[in-house]
């Protein structure tokens, strides 16, 4: 596969490897920001080819793992609903809500719809107009741009029985919140390539600024991830904090224009909650005016008591890279993918799950 | 394949109720279709049941088969009623003769669609060698099923040279595969409602038989076990060989053959082709001296073309199966969980 197969090199993979090895001197702690890097980290078995001293920490990027349980719920209760067709990216179906999961619910009766383009959710509502569709819209910047042109079709075709139960979540400010946390050690940041193809990187310069961290924008095969661990190391070793484009061959500095227009038509920045994090000032998407009739939540007055998360889950210290999925007493034991207490154990992107699956440490 | 079979008139197009109350329909649509294509002396007589002789030790199986669509690219559900069925009693090393066709249909079925299942089943049935010799057919109110769905159950004397059984599989041991992996899984997810993409992929669905025949008459006792990676693939059934065994398997990427297509097509889909099921393919383990000799024969055969030899069983890890990745790392391969569902980004 052209432009991949390169990417996956042993040759090119040991010669970055032999490079890190000869300029690390001392301890690095970096977070990769994106579920899909943990989870080519993970199953390349990378993490184990790493000199010592680079300790990568596993961030919240990870869309399923971060949206509320209060979130999921409303998605059942919504799926209950005896005119809804609730559709919804795969992963999103196994999270545990605070009764059940969209999977569950699918088995009880609920017309539960896994679909890779909310597109196809709008050609739904089209051929059902007696039924109301509501597309699950989580994701980061990467899938917004899909949802939003979603609402804007269904917008300008008049097809009113169509809605969203948006739950977007937006990169520079969780990488914000992780330097925030008091108890966070991260020194230098992977940041997500395929967020930075939607953004552009312009919005990262005032975070390194601010925290004088570098941060590589990185993507995804071995080749990316070592290259944007040597990039960040050669930064620390030399005591520079810069912002860096390892994944220049997708990534372009002022991103997808026609996305981010479409973004911008149709989604606000909010406030949100993240699964395990709590509340992170402008971190989020929703609906604008005049759109906000395909909001589901403002269309069916969705009202979900919020039930507290499961003690024994310490998501959100895995979630800001201070605890290790292993660190957990209940990993692999009371939680496992069949039986998740949280949600990074459900996705295969979330830390948990990379881990169990893929992870030397841990089987039965 | 086109397959000509002029379907017979009958003066009913779609599947009603009627056709399985096991009265007039019944008999009308069953003598016009069923008996008329896959008759034999067995299944001739109509009686209750088959009346069969089976010298020595047999293998007996059993499957049910609920693919949707009932029509994808490569196949249908009839061919694969068969060949799983088939593919079953090969891998307990017996050579299958006798399969019972059991169809549940949906009110509403056209009746033409029934045809084209029966044309595949009985162009299975003679490639794989097999009879049906006995089966059963019910109509459910529409709804109540998805189209058609199949039960088919088959009976298979075993070969004199089989040995198959877990407890033969030692360290040393070689893994092979017979084919390339994920293929039938990747036709079928093209063409999922919802996930339709553009691809010239076609499910690999073929009988297994004549391969496995040719390995045990060639090397017999070599072959420690058979198994056939259907749902949760390869990597499923190579972890329950590792646990019900006690041993640990090691598995290389690179020797992992996978069509570039399926491999682009799961890579888009975030799925693992290791976990996508298979219906043209299985895992052999045989004894490290005879497993290059093995991988000839496979290879001689059409559909084992690009049979390899992906890994050994190994002393070290019991239980686990760990796979060495194409740039040298490794990690533990484990059982699939719940539906392989496609990621979001």
């Amino acid at each position: 596969m052209k432009y991949l197969s390169e990417y996956r090199s042993p040759e090119l993979v040991e010669q970055y490897l032999e490079e890190l090895h000869k300029e690390v001197t001392q301890p690095w702690t970096i977070m990769e920001v994106c579920g899909g890097q943990t989870h080519s980290l993970v199953k390349n078995g990378i993490l184990e080819l790493l000199p010592k001293e680079v300790r990568m920490v596993h961030g919240p990027g990870c869309p399923v793992c971060v949206t509320p349980l209060n979130m999921i719920d409303k998605a059942v209760y919504l799926a209950e609903e005896k005119d809804v067709m609730l559709c919804s990216y795969g992963d999103m179906l196994r999270v545990p809500g605070s009764k059940k999961s969209l999977l569950e619910a699918k088995a009880n009766g609920a017309d539960i719809r896994i679909l890779y383009s909310p597109l196809e959710a709008v050609k739904l509502a089209k051929e059902n107009p007696d039924r109301e569709v509501v597309f699950f819209a989580v994701g980061f910047e990467t899938t917004a741009p899909a949802n939003a042109l979603s609402v804007l079709q269904a917008h300008q075709q008049g097809v009113q029985n169509y809605s969203i139960l948006t739950s977007h979540v937006l990169v520079p400010p969780a990488i914000q919140a992780v330097m925030e946390d008091e108890e966070s050690n991260i020194q230098g940041f992977l940041a997500a390539g395929h967020v930075c193809t939607i953004m552009g990187i312009e919005e990262y310069y005032p975070l390194v600024e601010k925290y004088r961290i570098p941060i590589v924008v990185t993507g995804f095969e071995p080749v990316d991830l070592l290259q944007g661990i040597l990039m960040t190391v050669r930064q620390l070793e030399k005591g520079e904090a810069k912002l860096e484009n390892q994944y220049s061959r997708v990534v372009r500095r002022e991103g997808n224009p026609d996305a981010i227009r479409v973004i911008r038509e149709a989604f606000e920045v909010v406030d949100r909650e993240w699964r395990g994090i709590g509340t992170i000032p402008e971190s989020g998407y929703e609906l604008k005016n005049p759109l906000k009739a395909y909001d589901a939540n403002t269309k069916f007055s969705v009202n979900i008591e919020k039930v507290q998360e499961s003690k024994a889950c310490i998501a959100g210290q895995v979630l800001k890279g201070i605890k290790k999925p292993y660190e957990c007493p209940q990993f692999g034991k009371k939680c496992t993918p069949s039986n998740p207490l949280g949600a990074p154990m459900v996705s295969s992107e979330g830390a948990c799950a990379a881990y169990y699956h893929f992870s030397q440490t841990e089987v039965e | 394949m086109q397959l000509q079979c002029p379907m017979p008139k009958l003066d009913f197009e779609v599947i009603t109720l009627g056709h399985g109350s096991g009265g007039l329909l019944s008999n009308k649509l069953l003598d016009s279709s069923v008996f008329e294509l896959l008759n034999n002396e067995t299944l001739g007589t109509r009686h209750d049941g088959a009346i069969l002789s089976a010298g020595g030790a047999v293998a007996f199986t059993t499957d049910s088969f609920v693919v949707s669509p009932i029509f994808f690219p490569g196949g249908d559900i009839g061919e694969l009623a068969v060949n799983g069925t088939v593919n079953d009693l090969a891998m307990c090393g017996s050579i299958p003769k006798y399969l019972s066709l059991s169809f549940i249909l949906e009110e509403g079925l056209p009746v033409k669609e029934f045809w084209e299942v029966l044309v595949s089943v009985k162009y299975a049935c003679e490639k794989a060698g097999v009879q049906i010799v006995t089966g059963d057919t019910k109509v459910v109110d529409r709804g109540k099923g998805d189209k058609i769905f199949i039960n088919t159950s088959g009976i298979g004397e075993l070969h004199p040279n089989a040995a198959i059984s877990i407890d033969r599989v030692l360290p040393g041991d070689k893994v092979l595969v017979s084919g390339n992996v994920a293929t039938h899984g990747m036709a079928i997810m093209s063409v999922r409602e919802g996930l339709e993409f553009e691809t010239d992929i076609e499910s690999d669905t073929c009988n297994l038989n004549d391969m496995v025949k040719a390995l045990l008459d060639g090397f017999g006792p070599a072959i420690h076990l058979l198994r056939d990676p259907t749902r949760g693939g390869v990597a499923t059934v190579l972890t329950e060989i590792a646990k019900h065994g006690r041993i640990g398997i090691d598995i290389r990427q690179q020797d992992i053959p996978v069509d570039e297509q399926v491999d682009s097509a799961c890579e888009i889909l975030g799925l693992d082709p290791l976990y996508v099921a298979n219906e043209g393919i299985f895992v052999a383990i045989v004894s490290e001296d005879m497993a290059e000799e093995a991988l000839k024969t496979m290879q001689s055969f059409e559909e084992g073309a690009q049979a390899a030899i992906i890994g050994e069983v190994s002393e070290a890890h019991p239980g686990q199966v760990v796979l060495t990745s194409r740039i040298g790392g490794r990690r533990v391969v484990n059982m699939l969980v719940g539906e392989q569902l496609p990621r979001i980004c």
